[in-house]
């Protein structure tokens, strides 16, 4: 037997650098920043960039768990519902006079048990796709939520409540904080771990993860219960915002964050996919929706744009995929000549 | 009248960046039977879709019944009398036999465009009928053995009056008696005065039934020889290009001792009561024919469909194996069949590839190691020889025994004790083959102990130090080394005696 | 234990089999127990009011189980139904005389260009149906309020010859009824006696043979997502003929419901299974929940849960019984 030498150091090519989806992102924020700033002279500064955030950021929590979802070429349009089901228990616990902290406990319980229950189905029966369990749960979360609550309205927090919504750490708002808090720890759990790596080996390609040891299973039901808990998170942000809450809450946020997630570069096809990408696509739609706010363009026009923009984006990938695919195509045996 | 029905002459068909055809040759005359083998990537598929119009060629020229034709698509090689029965069975699970055999060609009322559904079924059923099957037509495909699919394709083939078919590895996934069921009805297809292109791998087809046998190696035509003129050795070394003197090394007789034992595992509907011991050191084999319950026997010892009843030792303690991952803990490692679907992830680096199944190691506390994780996987790699310039070059890069390779330099990655390979050299070329089984033996050698799952008798043979023949479900025989012929493996793989134990 | 398991198990195995029986089994034990709790549910006037809200689900329901066939999804239609709704009440609006039909031609008009869009992304650019339909559910729904201006079109703007054409009746039956049994009979010829129909279940139970037979899928999967749009069209001028009124945010969310009732009826989103009887049924099943669940006084806030419970149960229980079937035919097999 002869021992080739193979490389075991990655080269480095700038080409390669540039050439990700990432920057693609990076110069659509840039330039919603530069139609800010000319729209409105006093946008572009730090405080007011910050605090911009607050209307936006809440459904956003949701888009870190749904990214390693749909890595793993999974999906979850329930969460919109979840979120409305746990606003309303919370809500509703509280009025019936349990303490606050119990009450947003009880919030967080309910989004992870949501969450857990799609896993569990998922899992359990894998003949159904994760679109038609969660189609199911997805009407079944808002329909509890609906029996509790019917077309009351429940609130009267404490004052102190307010804060998660309304409240500063310093001069950077509470929201934001939490939230690249949360970016920093899922970005580094999806690259850098191995529950990451097999996050995107499921993806790419699950029975050979499993053949492999991978715990696909558990995996999943750790994700899909995540995309319950941070679904509560959102909840508590947004009963927070509105110091109230109703049954019909969050309506279509589910569709709000696939979409940011598939802006952000991850491709439903699974196994692809960049945190980063997901996150910046999270301000591209955000300071998108302020900047169209600013000049009073009504909040539906922004449909039309976030609409088109993920249309656009997909293509562009979509384009790009393809180039890169064609020479393997047809021919997959070819020799590899080293 | 001309004596050859189809001439190929000068094919030549490039994809971006590779030949797939380099001006290749063909003939075929009425009502025979012509063999083409060839290696994997020796193009042979490609020139299938050539002649079927799925691709056009770059150059040459193409002879039906000595006139030139083009054949541009697949409607105009169906016109011209050419059906092929592709390799991984083609048709529409969901869909009855009926709509499968005429999908393309539908019967219908000339006026109002409507489907005679009536007509096809009547149809249908008196095709089957004439290949000797009584399936009904309404049924779903998707419901049917391979052996049933296939007959319903050549039904389909018939039923657009082909007189150029083209089988294209037919016989892979059928047992010993649908083979010879094939077999019967391919030549009565020739009797009728249909014309056969036949692919295969397997020797036994093609001394069977070809009248001539074609070779085609790295995209090129290497010659045609009437199948009597022809001796195996001479076949081989066309096929592989080069003399394969000692395909199977030498083996170590140092059995040592006990690791696994199995008493009386069962799964219901597919094994029963399997004993046997695998000891350091040792290749045990199993085999027997398609549908034998080994496949489904070995991933039932690595977890993937849990076994329901018996009991598995390992170092002489009883373990539970629920799922591929507690195999792997308890150091039982498994190389399975199909490496595209269940081994490799394709798109991903093999470094990456390499280390899946040991990322624990490789990792503080979950975090990775990346550092550690390319020395890990560049050592391995060129452990195994895997032909590549980088572990960073996608697995998918790789030609299939590479890709085997790279399955077995995963299992290395984790400590483990016993290594089951189903099917090692499925879909491999001659060439990569004899490297696996170096690969295999020595492995016995440094004392693992090994289950050889194969339904390729010589290579059973030629390796395993003891051979526990299987049939529908139950060990029926385990032959020692020294007594084991393929006479008395296929006299075992057939019987209908009760289980024996094999420790 | 033997015969009386398999006893059992085949009783569940001729289940399977039989999946439009068993659906409309549970229609006729749900119909019963409504029909117990308040006799007013099987009556003449109550069963017309049954079907004729029925009616557009079943319109949509047949388009989306073409698409779901194909293996693809569309979450655009009650954007475009909201659209094409939109659209053709503003023009009656605007031009009162306007004969009806050039309304609801209109209104196809416009769900045709819209399913036409999502067509090509899907079948040329090869967008994936769910995000392509998703992008597009935002854009019609956008352009929807963008046309009105972000108001709506009521009932005194709408001629009373436009919302006639759900109110009016033919033969003592009503239009609805009419137009959703012609595209009910159309569809059933389509998709079964027609090479065409019969091409897009082979281009979604095996994408790859289709190739070879020699199918163009691009233009199959253009085809569905343009009936799709079309009949999503039609659905938009009735919707909003029956309801009297255009907004922007009509329909939202409906396309959930739709996908609901093809499931129910045993559509598989894998591709390839799916039968338009079927499809009827689950959607009958579902317009029965809506209209009786308020007869026996269930509070209107409990049918989305009680609807979600069933689809779940349906969901579920469909997998159980064939696994109980497959479990069924090993233990047939003697080792």
């Amino acid at each position: 037997m002869n021992t080739r030498t193979i490389s075991g150091e990655r080269e480095f090519t700038w080409k390669k650098f540039f050439l990700q989806w990432e920057w693609m992102l990076v110069l659509i924020l840039i330039s919603i920043f530069m139609m800010n700033s000319s729209i409105s002279p006093y946008f572009f500064n730090f405080i007011n960039i910050a605090d911009a955030t607050m209307t936006f950021l809440d459904k956003a929590f949701i888009v870190f768990p749904m990214v390693m979802i749909m890595i793993m070429r999974e999906i979850d349009i329930s969460v919109g519902s979840t979120v409305a089901l746990s606003s309303v228990v919370m809500a509703m616990l509280y009025n019936a006079g349990l303490p606050i902290g119990l009450a947003i406990a009880a919030c967080l319980l309910t989004g992870a048990l949501c969450g857990f229950l799609n896993g569990y189905l998922i899992v359990r029966y894998k003949e159904l796709s994760a679109v038609i369990v969660t189609l199911a749960t997805m009407i079944l979360y808002r329909g509890i939520a609906y029996m509790l609550l019917e077309d009351q309205s429940a609130g009267g927090f404490p004052d102190w409540f307010s804060y998660f919504g309304w409240g500063y750490v310093g001069t950077i708002p509470f929201i934001l904080v939490l939230f690249v808090a949360f970016a920093v720890i899922f970005t580094l759990i999806l690259h850098k771990t191995v529950f990451g790596r097999h996050i995107y080996a499921i993806g790419s390609n699950s029975k050979a993860s499993r053949f492999s040891g991978v715990k696909v299973d558990r995996i999943k039901l750790i994700v899909f219960t995540l995309a319950g808990l941070t679904a509560a998170i959102t909840a508590i942000f947004l009963t927070s915002r509105m110091g109230s809450t109703r049954p019909n809450v969050a309506t279509m946020y589910e569709l709000d964050v696939i979409a940011m997630v598939a802006l952000g570069g991850i491709s439903t096809a699974g196994g692809k996919g960049k945190m980063t990408g997901a996150i910046l696509a999270i301000f591209i739609v955000g300071y998108l929706q302020f900047g169209l706010g600013l000049i009073n363009i009504p909040a539906q026009m922004l449909l039309i744009v976030i609409g088109l923009l993920l249309i656009i984006s997909v293509t562009v990938t979509n384009l790009k995929f393809k180039v890169k695919k064609k020479k393997t195509v047809g021919h997959p045996q070819q020799k590899n000549v080293s | 009248m001309n004596e050859m029905v189809l001439e190929l002459r000068d094919i030549t068909k490039e994809f971006p960046g590779v030949k797939a055809l380099d001006s290749v040759q063909f003939e075929l005359k009425r009502g025979e039977i012509h063999a083409l083998m060839g290696e994997n990537g020796a193009g042979k598929s490609t020139f299938i879709k050539v002649i079927t119009g799925v691709h056009t060629p770059d150059d040459g020229e193409i002879f039906l019944n000595g006139e030139k034709v083009d054949i541009s698509n697949t409607k105009e090689a169906q016109k011209l009398g050419i059906a092929a029965i592709y390799q991984h069975v083609t048709n529409y699970p969901h869909l009855s036999i009926t709509e499968n055999i005429y999908m393309g060609h539908e019967k219908i009322n000339k006026k109002t465009r409507k489907i005679r559904w009536k007509e096809m079924h009547q149809d249908a059923k008196k095709l089957l009928e004439s290949l000797g099957s009584n399936l009904d037509p309404k049924t779903t495909m998707g419901s049917l053995s391979v052996a049933q699919q296939q007959i319903v394709e050549i039904a389909k083939a018939l039923s657009t009056d082909a007189n150029i078919i083209i089988m294209d590895e037919p016989t892979a996934a059928l047992t010993h008696r649908e083979s010879k069921e094939l077999y019967r009805i391919t030549e009565g297809l020739r009797d009728d005065g249909v014309s056969i292109i036949f692919i295969s791998h397997r020797f036994e087809d093609m001394y069977r039934l070809a009248d001539r046998v074609t070779v085609f190696r790295d995209s090129e035509y290497i010659g045609t020889w009437n199948v009597d003129g022809i001796s195996n050795e001479k076949l081989i070394v066309a096929m592989v290009g080069r003399e394969i003197n000692q395909l199977f090394p030498k083996k170590e007789a140092n059995v040592q001792e006990e690791l696994l034992k199995v008493k009386n595992l069962g799964q219901m509907g597919r094994f029963a009561d399997i004993s046997f011991t695998l000891h350091k050191g040792e290749i045990l084999g199993i085999t027997g024919l398609v549908g034998a319950g080994r496949s489904e026997l070995s991933q039932a010892l690595f977890g993937i469909e849990p076994y329901d009843s018996g009991e598995v030792y390992f170092h002489g303690k009883r373990v539970e194996i629920k799922n591929p991952s507690d195999a792997i803990q308890l150091g039982i490692g498994y190389l399975p069949e199909d490496r595209q679907e269940q081994s490799l992830i394709l798109d991903w680096e093999i470094g990456r590839n390499i280390t899946l199944s040991c990322l624990e190691e490789i990792s503080t506390k979950g975090w990775l190691n990346e550092r550690k994780e390319r020395s890990i996987a560049k050592k391995l790699a060129e452990k195994v020889n895997v032909k590549t310039g980088s572990i960073f070059n996608p697995a998918k890069s790789l030609s299939g025994g590479n890709q085997q390779k790279v399955s077995v330099a995963k299992l290395l990655t984790t400590d483990l004790e016993v290594l089951i390979f189903d099917e090692p050299t499925k879909g491999v070329d001659i060439g990569a083959k004899s490297a696996i089984y170096e690969i295999i033996v020595d492995l016995a050698n440094q004392g693992y102990g090994v289950i050889l799952i194969s339904s390729e008798m010589p290579e059973v043979i030629g390796l395993s130090d003891r051979i526990a023949v299987m049939c529908e479900g139950r060990i029926t025989r385990v032959i020692a080394k020294e007594e084991a012929t393929q006479e008395a493996i296929l006299e075992a793989a057939m019987s209908k005696e009760r289980t024996v134990s094999a420790s | 234990m033997g015969d009386r398991l398999m006893e059992k198990q085949s009783i569940l195995s001729v289940i399977a089999k039989h999946r439009e029986a068993g659906l409309i089994g549970f229609i006729i034990i749900l119909s019963i127990v409504f029909q117990l709790l308040n006799p007013k549910f099987l009556t003449i006037g109550n069963l017309a009011n049954l079907i004729t809200n029925t009616t557009i689900l079943i319109i949509l329901a047949v388009g989306m189980m073409l698409v779901l066939i194909t293996r693809g999804i569309d979450l655009s239609i009650g954007s475009t139904l909201a659209l094409s709704g939109m659209t053709s009440s503003l023009f009656v609006s605007a031009y009162p005389g306007l004969n009806p039909l050039l309304a609801i031609l209109l209104g196809i008009m416009v769900g045709i260009i819209c399913g036409i869009i999502l067509g090509y992304l899907v079948s040329i650019i090869g967008i994936l149906p769910i995000i392509a339909s998703l992008g597009l559910m935002n854009v019609y729904r956008g352009l929807t309020f963008w046309s009105s201006g972000g108001g709506w079109v009521s009932a005194h703007q709408m001629p009373a010859s436009f919302k006639g054409i759900a109110t009016s009746s033919f033969l003592g039956v009503n239009t609805l009824i009419l137009i959703a049994i012609a595209i009910f009979l159309f569809f059933y010829f389509f998709v079964n006696y027609t090479i065409t129909g019969r091409q897009i279940y082979a281009v979604g139970s095996n994408p790859e043979s289709a190739e070879i037979t020699g199918i163009n899928s691009k233009k199959i999967l253009l085809l569905v997502y343009t009936i799709m749009g079309g009949l999503s069209g039609l659905a938009g001028v009735l919707w909003v003929s029956k309801f009297a009124s255009a907004q922007g945010d009509t329909a939202s969310g409906y396309e959930l419901t739709v996908i609901a009732a093809c499931i129910l009826g045993g559509v598989s989103i894998a591709g390839g299974v799916g039968r338009i009887t079927g499809v009827l049924l689950g959607a009958i099943l579902l317009g029965i929940l809506d209209n009786a669940l308020p007869l026996i006084d269930v509070s209107p806030f409990w049918q989305m849960g009680i609807e979600g419970g069933i689809i779940l149960f349906a969901v579920l229980f469909n997998v159980i019984v064939n696994r109980a079937v497959q479990q069924n035919e090993l233990a047939r097999r003697v080792v």
